[in-house]
């Protein structure tokens, strides 16, 4: 009997290998043997491939049949190898032409009735196989579209096994649309960056909607800190609006993210629109950076990648999970380490992270409300760490709104106004830059700035006292540079002056009054 | 138990017969010992070989060679062993076979014969 052959995609992190599926029938007892690195989910494919071979109409013979997953040291988990096992066992049968599957590559979870599911992961798997030169793929009709969003991809979305047989010359008692298409799990409610409302509906808070559009500009990190009430929440659901559209390179990177995570909805294309993460404060380390038994998952952390990642009530996440950020945001990479390999996760989020001043959250202004004890007050705040404010730029109060900004005649601007502005504040930048990679004034290193990109020693030089007195670190001196480019990318000139610094300085202590 | 009793012994014979003509000369049938039963011992040439005979009337609960596991045919072994120990029979190497024979309602016995599983 010939050797059945095919191809499929094992995904470590977002990296996709393609894997030679081999099998092989010998005489003697039947059994089904699969070798090459299973996880349990994937050992427990020889039983769906049976059942959905048997229900195609061509079963798989009662003889030893073995099947190689190769490069058989790279550890393999999850159903999308199921298809790839069927035509590989089918085409070592002589029940499909082995040498038309050969070439094709096969993603798709088997059900029992040889139907075909869809599974997670399918566009960064898709990307890989077209990289390594496998154009031709078959999916699960229901991830026909998400991996024909890759350029140059041949896809052939397929509803059962039965379609997959004759697709490669063989018999197959079912006959073709029987079978109904199922749809995606997961990939249901909301998509990921929505934008959260319209900036005009926040009322006064001139100061802070300053400093949103600054963030917006930059790609700066942001706190804000202030009673509740005051509209921080509503503040941060607002920035994805004034954030540009994503790079056609960042889309991909950021889709092939969801598609892992299953929060991907195909329907609408690549997501174009950068995503806004919210995890609740009680969310785990795992669930934030990713992680997971076997080989990890990505957390909120990569899901907000080229977005947003909001932490409301900051000081109530737990600090394992506030400190586990740190690596992200210098790096823009989440590296999880497991027993059974190691993942990579894209993580170049924007952060934003929303805090009472004390448990009350009544000390703001004189903090004469405030009914905390001067310990806990302390305390709270200090669950943000110093390494971990350090890296945020931005850090704003926001005060309590009064009955006068209420009643105000004046319509506050909308997200297009502001995004507009914003997207010019870009543009600048991007020229500004276009020589390096970076793309914010947020990405540049501190030494461009303090080297090609140095101020006029006149114009840095509250900033300079700030680092001789120690109340400023060198990557916070840094930072304050970031944004006083920003600054004067929003309001047009060619170099920043001693005002931006000074404003920049101000916007970054904002809080320490209060703390 | 009795009908597939009957099953089992139509089965043997089936089983034998084939052997037979396959050119084996059959030892034994049916020989028990307390580890368990040795359908039919026989030997092909030179090489002495325990067989295990599985019939069925239908595909319904599977092909009739499904039903013997590795570790039945590695018991197998271990019972011919015990077969050679007290009979004063000389091999050159010894195997075990498994015949699986499907009787349809109507028509001939599907005979399959799978050589040295064990």
């Amino acid at each position: 009997m010939p050797l059945g052959r095919t191809q499929a995609v094992a995904l470590v992190g977002l990296e996709g290998h393609v894997i030679d599926v081999e099998a092989d029938i010998a005489p003697g007892l039947p059994a089904f043997v699969l070798v090459g690195l299973p996880d349990t989910s994937l050992a427990e494919s020889r039983d769906r491939v049976k059942a959905a071979a048997a229900n195609a109409g061509c079963p798989v013979p009662s003889h030893r049949v073995t099947v190689n997953l190769s490069p058989a040291s790279l550890p393999k988990h999850g159903s999308s190898f199921d298809l790839a096992i069927a035509v590989a066992v089918l085409g070592a049968a002589a029940l499909l032409d082995a040498e038309a599957s050969a070439a094709v590559v096969h993603l798709g979870e088997l059900g029992l009735d040889g139907r075909l599911r869809p599974v997670r992961g399918v566009l960064p798997a898709v990307l890989a196989a077209v990289r390594a030169g496998r154009t031709r793929i078959v999916v699960p009709s229901a991830n026909a579209a998400e991996a024909r969003l890759v350029p140059g991809a041949e896809v052939l979305g397929a509803v059962t096994l039965a379609d997959v047989v004759r697709v490669h010359g063989g018999q197959a008692r079912q006959p073709a649309g029987e079978l109904s298409v199922p749809g995606m799990p997961g990939a249901h409610g909301r998509a990921p960056g929505r934008a959260g409302g319209d900036l005009a509906d926040v009322v006064g808070q001139a100061d802070a909607r300053r400093a949103l559009e600054i963030a917006a500009a930059g790609g700066h990190h942001l706190l804000l800190l202030g009673p509740p009430g005051a509209g921080k929440t509503m503040l941060a659901s607002r920035l994805p609006g004034l954030l540009p559209d994503l790079e056609p390179d960042e889309a991909v990177e950021v889709t092939a993210i969801h598609s892992i995570s299953g929060t991907f909805d195909p329907a609408h294309g690549l997501l174009h629109r950068p995503p806004f993460q919210d995890p609740h404060h009680t969310a785990s380390t795992v669930s934030v950076v990713g992680g997971g038994s076997g080989l990890p998952r990505p957390g909120s952390a990569s899901r907000a990648h080229r977005g947003v990642l909001f932490l409301d009530e900051a000081p109530e996440f737990g600090s394992r999970v506030l400190e586990a950020l740190r690596q992200p945001l210098e790096s823009g990479e989440l590296v999880i380490a497991r027993a059974r390999g190691v993942a990579r996760f894209p993580a170049r989020f924007q952060l934003v992270l929303a805090a009472n001043p004390c448990p009350c959250g009544l000390s703001v202004g004189k903090g004469l409300e405030c009914r905390c004890a001067v310990a806990a007050r302390r305390r709270y705040l200090a669950r943000l760490s110093g390494p971990l404010l350090d890296r945020v730029d931005l850090q704003i109060q926001v005060l309590p709104v009064s009955r006068v900004q209420m009643v105000s005649g004046t319509a506050p601007e909308g997200t297009d106004v502001v995004a507009a502005r914003v997207a010019e504040a870009r543009a600048v930048q991007a020229s500004r830059w276009r020589e390096s990679r970076w793309r914010t004034n947020s990405e540049v290193p501190g030494s461009e700035l303090r080297g090609r990109w140095r101020l006029a020693p006149g114009t840095t030089r509250d900033l300079d006292r700030e680092l001789d007195v120690g109340a400023l670190t060198m990557r916070g001196y840094d930072r304050i540079l970031r944004i006083a480019w920003t600054l004067l990318d929003l309001r047009g000139g060619t170099t920043p002056d001693r005002d931006d610094v000074g404003l920049a300085l101000t916007l970054r202590q904002h809080t320490r009054q209060a703390a | 138990m009795r009908a597939s009793d009957a099953v089992g012994r139509y089965g043997e014979r089936v089983a034998v017969a084939h052997l037979e003509q396959a050119g084996m000369v059959v030892l034994a049938r049916n020989w028990r010992c307390p580890l368990g039963e040795l359908d039919v011992v026989a030997m092909d040439g030179a090489c002495l070989v325990g067989v295990e005979v599985k019939t069925r009337r239908s595909l319904a609960y599977g092909h009739p060679i499904e039903a013997v596991t590795y570790a039945k045919a590695a018991r197998l072994r271990r019972l011919l062993g015990q077969w050679l120990a007290v009979h004063e029979v000389r091999a050159e190497s010894v195997r075990i076979d498994v015949v699986g024979v499907l009787r349809p309602p109507s028509g001939p016995a599907l005979v399959d014969h799978r050589r040295s599983v064990a």
